[in-house]
């Protein structure tokens, strides 16, 4: 029988015929079937190992039942198989029996004890008491591995697991087994730790107390926990998460394994992060400007605060008003605020992106592609930023598709990025000139050029650094859209629920369900009062307008443009100009502390609703704890403010709101609340219609380089200054501290030493900094993370200029 | 960071050149370690790391695997006693003790010295010989108490011929660039050998 | 042998001359045994040439009509494993085991040490036949004179021309690298030996594949053949497949290498005909090991290597035949015998063989890296004198969770035991954990009253009172 005559085999499964995949191994066809086999090595986003020995079955292929571990074999047609039989019963305990051998049995002080699976596994297929009776192997109890990750040899079974997390699936065998036979030890090399950005997922992946994660050790017992499902909202990518709590405090995220999005795993920062939610610098109460003292903010009531931002908004005029910010709430929140602005204020000057993300038609406006649509695509173009930095669960994703030959990852850009291991072709152009590069590629005879003209392409489009405005990835999309019109696009934008907020309408120009201002949908006008005509202002036309005294008030709505707007400068004088600054947020950030209304909203897990992600995919986030002092909910706030401006936005519930949005916004018609709420969202709703007409503008040009500067890049990285990070006390300290790295031939051609003081000169700003010479840089260029702690690049940023370049000099 | 001596970095380089790919020299390049310190330094793990594209962890896995590299200093000469079943069962337990009272030091520790390792070794493959012993993976035959001692003081007198520990083969294979067929990463051949392809050998 | 001319005769330690055809031990009789002069005066590097003068598939039937059995243990035509190369797949690799490490073995490290050509020989008749493209030459890292006689060769070889680009102006081209381990046992196991040889930790690969002609180094097909089958090629390729069988019998042609270990009175390595000389022949033959030391009585001997089940005097005449060894509940393995007289302590003899697994074991396998520890622990309590009747019965359960079902064992018609035939079940990847067991199954069976007297005096003893060792 050939192949391709078989497209499922049948399986004889303890007395039951089930079908299967061919090639498929037989525990995944029993799993799927239901009938469980234990097991501890086997993990079903990674490749077998066969170690543990504990899913050994009897097999019999038509030459009597054998003992098979079922996590090597694959299925085959006629296959009887006995998970029940006394050989097998015999090889489970007796290999349960060797497990414990060396187990220290410390479970009444292991973290793990109450979910463990050699627990749960040696109570339900054990033999019931072990027969060992000499010394146990010791090892140091647990030995810090990383700084969010502690390691016991003792109580590690050995099973592979996060080795192979490390190796195959984050790409950093920063550990290791060492060591062999009966002293095998995992370890990491001396003085190198286990720095991976995916440090946690091996803590949750562990089949045994052997890693801790630092944030959770001895906080809760797995009794006390309750849990919820929700979406991550760090990033945009919108992973499934559970949120656990214990007496009303969060103490736990874990990855939940979704097939469209995150296959379980997390990154640190998202699932670590959850300490900033709990931490005691959460603003809980109003606050306003002294206005005995006007370099301070004395508490205050809801009351006095909000009839303080209502005038605030009056006073300004609908014209006089800006709300920068939003991609940190739900997208009902969203949708209030919306509608606040348009409805109630007049005002079309609102932008959830902070100049640092893409125009808002390019995200609604290009033809969408899924995560899954990259992982199967022939080709990934990544022209963007360092994903592993800044969307880290993609990179693993497309580093999991491109490590198994099911993509080929090609990333055009100034800066060396974590995706150069596994990327096919990694073509480095200057700053802000990938457009040109690509279509140099593909007027050429590189074979590439066919590679991408022949085979299904996603790109993955965002801004390659802060440093340059929008106008070069715009003019890549041109491109790409005349060039590769197969091509289908995911915006690589980072703000949690940035995709969710401009579905909402949080972008001048734009009503919710991706229409524009110009054409709004029946139901809008109808749900509506007021919908302005003009297409109001972006962020940065905001701040200017600001400074230029045409905005009176602004209101940040979890928005900290002092810290993520490009240019600190521009920022900074328009906050100091504007007559009133409402923020309303969770933590008193730098901007924050110049605003003179603060209104203290709820947190992540305090707040429920939904999330939408970069591909459009809907998911729930869920409220787990109850919000601390008197925040509310940022839709709360919208609807109070708007009756004190004598509107009424005629919304009761976060349901309510959903209704209306399944009502007025186009591309979301359909998806009711109904859907919403049933199991739908655990791999998410999918909207990818929309109405939006591109037409792309023609970008600025680059200017060139003047041959004395370095083209400054500027990029995040997943550890930085960002608030929840900052207030998460196991992970404020993982930031690095700034340095400008520059080619070492531009350093040696500059007469400056590698690790010296120099300063920094840009249009904005000379400051001084420490130089570090690295080869990955490209020559012509300066790499300067934006918000490092100590030190952001947005001192030196232009946020009105194409590119911006520097110079370096000696003190 | 360095550890490689210039000599042997070139030694290095010319042992990657003849794998298909360069992470099978991790082996003789910690055994070059070896021979260039007597030992494998955590500095030596680190730059073989970075000459065949690994970590460091991954480097220390496989170093910690393979009984002969030694991660901490040891004797200019280690001695192996052979205790598998064949020298067991010739005395090879009376040697031991005798090598133990001898050197003054248990099996496993180093003489203060530190000119000798003593270690209980398994099977070394000289059986029909037992009992056996190896200074620095050199043999030595049907060792009776008496023939240890001379050893020793053999080992501590001139020209006795045995290099000094992390020396293997004092003998270097060398591929003559002319003769050389050269290591050609597997993806990139596709075709059978020109020998095989003139007989039609079937694709 | 005395006929042969040249520098007088100066056996290596352990070879032993005796009167049977030499194969692959002729130029033993040399002192120069190892210089390519001496290998080129002997016929050396001729049936290179009478290879390169057929075409590869003529040379690879050549030898597969020959049925040369691997010698390296599991004793598997070299001739068919080449044969499961799937077809159109390149490149292929030749990869040698000189890993030697099986307790009792010890002649592989003496054709690389004696007579170094003939094995580099062997590789290029097998890489031409086969279209291996690459061979690497594995030598075990405790060799250090084996790995200077064949860096020699290798170097003397190159320059002669016999390796490298366009062998002996044909368009055979072939690189031989020389490669030696670090220490560690496992890696004679084929697929551990793959990944050691690309820089990992020696670990034994999952089966399926069941051989890495398929799939082995960096994926490719491979063809891993021990030192002595390779060493056996020239002698095949010069003589012709039915000279080869006529010695020896049809299922196991041949002669072999044989090393014979503990009481016997002349302890050495011997290449004797295969299928037919049996170990009464060997262990008592005047040319051989001559009897038993001290003429003292046989009490057991172990037939092929450590892992091998144990034989007693019942056994001694079987033959070097596979087909024979298999029912009577051993195997021939890699031709080591390990010889215990009258004397011997069974138990602590037993227990030198399972310290050794325990200690080889990589570690993969949880039955074998915790079972082996274990039982060697609990063999240690028993030997000296701390074991409890109850731990004999603790050792088979122990074994029984690595080797399931009835273990094979050897007959003992005195005692009403009957054999149960090779192999066994095992719930690990490889051989190693089995092995741990395979000495104390056999030793407890056949002589479990030796176990009884260790244990006698300890029947109240609480095992806890045993394990503290006071």
């Amino acid at each position: 029988m050939s192949d391709q005559d078989v497209s499922e085999v049948t399986v004889t499964v303890n007395g039951t015929e089930i079908e299967a995949q061919p090639g498929e191994m037989l525990i995944a066809a029993a799993d799927r079937a239901g009938v469980h086999i234990p097991r501890f090595c086997y993990h079903e986003r990674m490749s077998p190992v066969g170690m543990c020995r504990m899913c050994l079955v009897d097999v019999d292929t038509g030459r009597g039942p054998m003992l098979q571990p079922s996590c090597m074999v694959p299925v085959s047609e006629g296959m009887v198989v006995d998970t029940e039989s006394e050989d097998t019963k015999r090889a489970q305990e007796g290999i349960l029996e060797f497990l414990l051998v060396n187990h220290p049995l410390d479970c009444p002080v292991c973290d793990k004890g109450g979910e463990c699976p050699l627990q749960d596994q040696t109570l339900a297929y054990g033999p019931g008491e072990s027969r060992f009776v000499e010394e146990k192997r010791h090892y140091e109890k647990p030995i810090p591995i990383s700084d969010l990750v502690h390691l016991d040899r003792e109580r590690c079974i050995l099973c592979d697991r996060c080795t192979r997390f490390a190796d195959e699936i984050a790409g950093d065998p920063l550990i290791h087994f060492t060591e062999r036979g009966n002293s095998t030890q995992v370890l990491t090399f001396p003085d190198e730790p286990f720095s991976s950005y995916f440090s946690g997922n091996t803590v949750q992946i562990c089949p045994v107390g052997a890693l801790t994660a630092a944030p959770y050790r001895f906080k809760a017992r797995p009794w006390d926990l309750e849990e919820n499902e929700s979406t991550c909202t760090t990033c945009s990518m919108g992973c499934r998460i559970a949120i656990q709590s214990s007496r009303n405090e969060l103490v736990r995220y874990l990855g939940v394994d979704v097939e469209s999005v995150n296959h379980g795993w997390l990154c640190d920062k998202g699932r670590f992060n959850f300490e900033a939610v709990n931490s005691d610098e959460r603003l809980t109460s109003p606050y306003v400007r002294d206005p005995d003292n006007q370099r301070q903010l004395i508490g205050t009531d809801w009351g006095s605060a909000l009839a303080s931002s209502a005038e605030a908004i009056r006073r300004a005029g609908p014209q006089g008003v800006g709300i920068i910010g939003g991609s940190r709430l739900t997208n009902e929140d969203a949708y209030a605020w919306s509608k606040f602005a348009r409805s109630v204020i007049g005002t079309d000057n609102i932008d959830a992106q902070l100049g640092d993300g893409l125009p808002a038609e390019l995200v609604l406006g290009l033809p969408p592609a899924t995560i899954a649509d990259a992982c199967e695509a022939d080709t990934v173009l990544v022209i963007g930023p360092d994903l592993k930095e800044e969307l880290a669960i993609l990179h693993l994703r497309l580093r999991g598709a491109a490590t198994k030959g099911r993509t080929q990852v090609v990333q055009i850009g100034a800066a060396a990025t974590g995706s150069e291991p596994y990327a096919q072709r990694s073509i480095r152009c200057q700053s802000g000139e990938a457009a040109k590069t690509l279509s140099e590629l593909l007027s050429s005879d590189d074979p590439l050029a066919k590679q991408l003209r022949d085979g299904s392409v996603v790109t993955v489009l965002g801004r390659s650094s802060v440093a340059e405005s929008a106008d070069p990835a715009v003019a890549a999309a041109s491109v790409i859209r005349a060039e590769l019109p197969h091509a289908t696009f995911l915006p690589a934008l980072r703000r949690g629920n940035v995709r969710g907020a401009l579905d909402m309408g949080l972008a001048p120009g734009f009503l919710p369900g991706r229409t524009r201002i110009d054409n709004p949908s029946a139901m809008i006008t109808q749900k509506w009062t007021h919908i302005p005509k003009e297409q109001g202002l972006g962020t940065t036309e905001m701040l200017q307008a600001a400074v230029a005294g045409q905005i009176e008030t602004l209101i940040l709505l979890g928005a900290d443009p002092l810290s993520d707007f490009p240019d600190r400068n521009l920022a900074a004088e328009a906050i100091q100009k504007a007559k009133a600054v409402i923020a309303i947020d969770n933590f008193v950030t730098s901007s924050v502390a110049q605003a003179d209304i603060v209104l203290p909203a709820t947190a992540y897990g305090e707040q429920s609703g939904t999330t939408t992600n970069i591909e459009g995919r809907i998911s729930r986030v869920t409220q787990k704890i109850t919000p601390p002092g008197s925040t509310r909910d940022d839709w709360m706030i919208a609807t109070e403010l708007a009756w004190r401006l004598g509107g009424d936005l005629e919304l009761s519930s976060k349901e309510d709101i959903w209704r209306e949005i399944e009502q007025v916004a186009p591309s979301h018609a359909g998806v009711t609340l109904e859907r919403v709420l049933s199991h739908e969202t655990f791999e998410g709703i999918l909207v990818q219609q929309s109405s939006i007409d591109l037409t792309l503008l023609a970008p600025r040009d680059t200017p060139v380089a003047d041959g004395y500067g370095l083209r400054l890049i500027s990029g995040r990285k997943l550890w930085d200054a960002a608030t929840t990070t900052a207030h998460s006390p196991s992970l404020r300290h993982l930031a690095e501290s700034p340095s400008i790295k520059v080619h070492s031939n531009d350093l040696q051609r500059l007469g400056i030493s590698s690790g010296t003081e120099v300063r920094v000169i840009s249009t904005r700003a000379t400051e001084n900094l420490t130089v570090v010479a690295d080869d990955k840089v490209q020559r012509g260029t300066a790499v300067l993370p934006f918000n490092q702690p100590g030190g952001s690049a947005n001192r030196f940023i232009d946020a009105t200029a194409v590119i911006n370049d520097i110079r370096i000099e000696t003190l | 960071m360095t550890f490689f001596t210039d000599e042997n970095l070139v030694i290095a380089e010319e042992i990657i050149g003849r794998y298909p790919k360069p992470r099978s020299a991790m082996i003789p390049l910690l055994h070059l370690a070896q021979e260039q310190e007597g030992w494998v330094t955590d500095e030596a793990m680190t730059q073989i790391g970075e000459l065949v594209g690994t970590t460091s962890a991954e480097v220390l896995g496989t170093c910690s695997f393979y009984e002969m590299f030694k991660r901490h200093p040891v004797g200019k000469y280690v001695i192996n006693i052979c205790t598998t079943m064949s020298c067991a069962l010739m005395g090879a337990g009376d040697l031991m003790q005798h090598a133990e009272s001898r050197l003054g030091v248990k099996s496993g520790s180093t003489t203060a010295d530190g000119l000798f390792t003593l270690e209980g070794a398994e099977c070394q493959a000289a059986c029909t010989e037992a009992p056996c012993l190896q200074v620095n993976y050199r043999h030595q035959y049907r060792v009776t108490a008496d023939q240890f001692d001379e050893l020793l003081e053999e080992l501590v007198s001139p020209d006795h011929g045995v290099p000094d520990h992390g020396v293997l083969s004092q003998i270097r294979q060398h591929i003559p660039e002319d003769r050389s067929v050269g290591a050609v990463p597997p993806e990139e051949v596709t075709i059978a050998p020109v020998w095989l392809s003139e007989d039609g050998e079937t694709q | 042998m005395s006929e042969m001319t040249g520098t007088p005769i100066v056996h290596a330690p352990g070879f032993i001359a005796n009167e049977t055809p030499r194969i692959v031990t002729a130029r033993f009789d040399y002192e120069d045994s190892y210089t390519l002069e001496r290998y080129e005066a002997t016929d050396g590097y001729q049936a290179l040439r009478k290879a390169l003068d057929q075409n590869p598939e003529e040379v690879h039937n050549e030898v597969r009509d020959a049925t040369l059995l691997g010698r390296g243990g599991a004793g598997f035509p070299a001739g068919v494993k080449w044969g499961f190369c799937p077809p159109g797949v390149w490149p292929r690799y030749l990869v040698v085991n000189g890993d030697e490490s099986e307790p009792g073995t010890y002649k592989d490290r003496l054709l690389m040490e004696l007579d170094p050509h003939q094995l580099i020989e062997g590789c290029l008749i097998a890489c031409y036949a086969v279209g291996l493209s690459q061979c690497f030459l594995y030598i075990r890292g405790e060799m250090a004179v084996a790995q200077e006689r064949v860096a020699q060769a290798l170097n003397d070889a190159y320059e002669a021309g016999y390796v490298g680009k366009n062998i002996l102006g044909s368009d055979f081209s072939v690189d031989i690298v020389l490669h030696w381990g670090a220490g560690a046992y496992v890696v004679g196991e084929e697929t551990a030996l793959i990944e050691s040889l690309e820089g990992n930790r020696g670990m034994p690969r999952l089966k399926p594949p069941y051989f890495p002609a398929s799939i082995g180094l960096y994926g490719q097909p491979t063809i891993v053949n021990n030192v002595e089958t390779l060493a056996n090629l020239p002698w095949i390729v010069q003589h012709g497949a039915a000279a080869f069988t006529a010695i020896g019998t049809e299922s196991s042609p041949g002669t072999r290498m044989v090393a014979v270990s503990g009481h016997v009175k002349r302890p050495g390595v011997y290449e004797i005909v295969n299928g037919t000389t049996t170990f009464r022949d060997l262990l008592y033959g005047n040319d051989m090991c001559g009897g038993i030391r001290d003429d003292n009585q046989l009490k057991a001997f172990v037939p092929g290597g450590g892992s091998a089940p144990w034989f007693t005097p019942d056994q001694l005449d079987l033959p070097f035949e596979a087909s024979q060894i298999g029912p009577q509940g051993s195997m021939l393995g890699s031709g080591a015998i390990m010889v215990m007289d009258e004397t011997t302590d069974i138990p602590a003899a037993a227990l030198t063989l399972t310290k050794f697994y325990a200690h080889e074991s990589c570690g993969k396998c949880v039955p074998c890296r915790e079972g082996g520890t274990w039982l060697e622990q609990i063999l240690r309590r028993v030997v000296t004198g701390r074991g409890t009747p109850r731990d004999l019965e603790l050792l088979i359960e122990v074994g029984e969770t690595i080797c399931p079902g009835d273990f094979p064992h050897a007959a003992v018609p005195s005692k009403g035991i009957e054999a149960v035939p090779f192999p066994y079940r095992m719930t690990t990847i490889c051989f190693v954990g089995p092995s741990a067991f395979a000495p104390i199954h056999s030793a407890l069976t056949l002589f479990r009253e030796e176990f009884e007297a260790k244990v006698a005096g300890n029947e109240n003893k609480t095992m806890i009172e045993v394990a503290v060792d006071v």
